[in-house]
């Protein structure tokens, strides 16, 4: 289904897209993020603005994600399922497709206990794969999610979704991903990769069934700026796998900070090259925006395609 | 059964603070297999605040008494002797028990347990929560394990993103329970059913209509 992103444009008309992250501030101005959308501008396709991420309030993905439209990146706003009934993520929907956004990634969203209102209650009326599978139906059959029709102007967003394949059950994960594509997932970003050998496992099984035919795949990548970084990704972060060797480069290193990007680019460049089914990369620089340039820069993937 | 833990004893003597005669009741239904609100406790409990009290130089003077079940209106009758003098009751039932002890008698009801949650025992000493009284039992699509309660997201095309080795992303103590069900629909020889897009859940049925009601038609006595 075309909808007017750019996003889907380019990833439909073959192109390796580079999708970028912005995380919204703690506090009500939105001058860091335009200086990161504006840095990144040249660099990036997309950028992803996070929904509340790890369950701490920050400014709302949707009101973010205008700003950096503003400073001329095409936003993929966020949308989980935390902290929204099935009536408040339409509304916002609806809200969000009228200020000109384009592009929804559909989560389940971080437990608020990691969050800074451990002690808020969740909402979780809807899971990810019944939004993913309701915000198609609001596109493709025009009607709310009761089955209410939309008589005009119904929110036609390019539908994404996420994959870990470094979650458990392991076998499960692929099945999963194929359920998320069968509700209406159109392009898929995934954790940040740090286990190769399981991501190419796990994108075997991804085209032994077909699905980086039926959905774009985008792999996430993290650039590390110190072995304790790559530490705490190891041991406290769920559903993360980071193997030892990399925690003990980064650790032996003499520049971590220039290791963290190399590692980077090397799997951005490893991912391109080597995994087919792979349609492009969505840079996690989780508080290390300003690298993003050099990585995509490194990588050879600027300067970026331009579509109508 | 439904499961309570007993309040700090400090945070139920500051209920009846300024009580000098105050009325025990334990219920022997479910606060009684989980050891919360059984026989012992009421006397446990009656007896701790009378000595707290005596230390402070301010008795108290307790009764107390077991009724079969606080849920039921025809069991709370039988208080009306017991609480007739008191100044407060202090309920050792869930909920439920200390509402029925609120609505028979105009007396300060207080309550000494925390009602936790609907589940079952693990080992003596263990209870582990079940059922998330969502009202629309969906367990014969899940392998017997309860999604809505058991998944930290109510999560019902599971696993999220989170479950690794097993465990739930809330903490390593917590089975992650679409591992659970994986591993039980494997072994089932039923995977395929979880590739089913299960649809919205009905929530009406759950209590966001306001309390629920039951009703067997068939044996009301008018």
């Amino acid at each position: 289904m075309q909808t007017e992103s750019k996003l889907q444009k380019l990833l439909d008309s073959g192109h390796f897209v580079v999708t970028a992250e912005i995380g919204p501030p703690k506090h009500a101005s939105a001058h860091g993020v335009r200086h990161h959308a504006e840095m990144m501008r040249d660099y990036v396709d997309a950028t992803n603005i996070t929904d509340c991420q790890t369950a701490i309030v920050r400014i709302s993905s949707i009101a973010t994600a205008v700003h950096v439209k503003d400073c001329g990146i095409e936003p993929i706003v966020q949308m989980t399922c935390r902290d929204r009934n099935r009536i408040a993520i339409q509304a916002d929907l609806l809200g969000a497709y009228s200020l000109g956004l384009r592009n929804l990634l559909c989560l389940s969203g971080d437990h608020q206990k990691f969050g800074n209102h451990p002690t808020a209650k969740n909402v979780y009326d809807i899971d990810s794969i019944q939004l993913i599978n309701a915000v198609r139906k609001m596109r493709d059959e025009k009607v709310f999610f009761c089955g209410e029709p939309i008589k005009e102007h119904e929110p036609r967003f390019f539908i994404g979704a996420v994959a870990n394949p470094f979650a458990d059950p392991f076998e499960f994960r692929v099945a999963r991903l194929e359920k998320k594509i069968e509700a209406g997932a159109q392009f898929i970003q995934t954790q940040c990769i740090f286990d190769m050998e399981r991501f190419e496992r796990f994108m075997e099984m991804v085209r032994e069934r077909g699905l980086h035919e039926r959905a774009h795949i985008l792999a996430g990548v993290t650039p590390l700026k110190s072995w304790r970084a790559a530490k705490y990704m190891q041991t406290s972060v769920s559903g993360m796998i980071v193997p030892e060797e990399l925690v003990q480069r980064l650790k032996n290193a003499e520049d971590p900070k220039k290791e963290g990007v190399d590692i980077c680019v090397e799997q951005i460049k490893y991912i391109k090259e080597n995994i087919k089914g792979v349609h492009g990369v969505h840079i996690m620089a989780i508080a290390w925006e300003e690298i993003v340039p050099e990585i995509v820069q490194r990588c050879g993937l600027y300067p970026r395609p331009k579509v109508e | 059964m439904i499961i309570a833990q007993q309040k700090p004893v400090k945070d139920i003597a500051a209920m009846i603070a300024d009580c000098k005669k105050v009325a025990f009741i334990g219920c022997a239904g479910c606060v009684a297999v989980c050891l919360a609100g059984g026989e012992k406790e009421t006397e446990i409990l009656a007896s701790a605040m009378r000595i707290m009290r005596r230390l402070e130089g301010n008795p108290l003077e307790t009764v107390t008494y077991l009724a079969t079940r606080q849920c039921d209106p025809e069991y709370v009758v039988a208080l009306d002797e017991v609480v007739k003098d008191v100044d407060a009751i202090v309920s050792l039932a869930c909920g439920v028990g200390v509402q029925y002890l609120a609505e028979r008698f105009d007396k300060w009801v207080v309550p000494a347990l925390d009602t936790k949650f609907i589940g079952g025992s693990v080992v003596h000493g263990i209870w582990e929560e079940k059922c998330g009284l969502c009202g629309d039992c969906v367990l014969h699509k899940t392998g017997g394990i309860c999604p809505i309660i058991r998944c930290s997201k109510s999560i019902l095309n599971g696993p999220c993103g989170g479950s690794q080795y097993g465990k739930c992303e809330v903490s390593k103590d917590v089975d992650c329970a679409w591992q659970l069900i994986y591993d039980r629909m494997k072994k089932l020889g039923k995977l395929d059913k979880l590739l089913e897009i299960q649809p919205f859940k009905d929530w009406s049925k759950s209590r966001d209509v306001g309390p629920r009601r039951a009703t067997r038609e068939d044996v009301i006595i008018e």
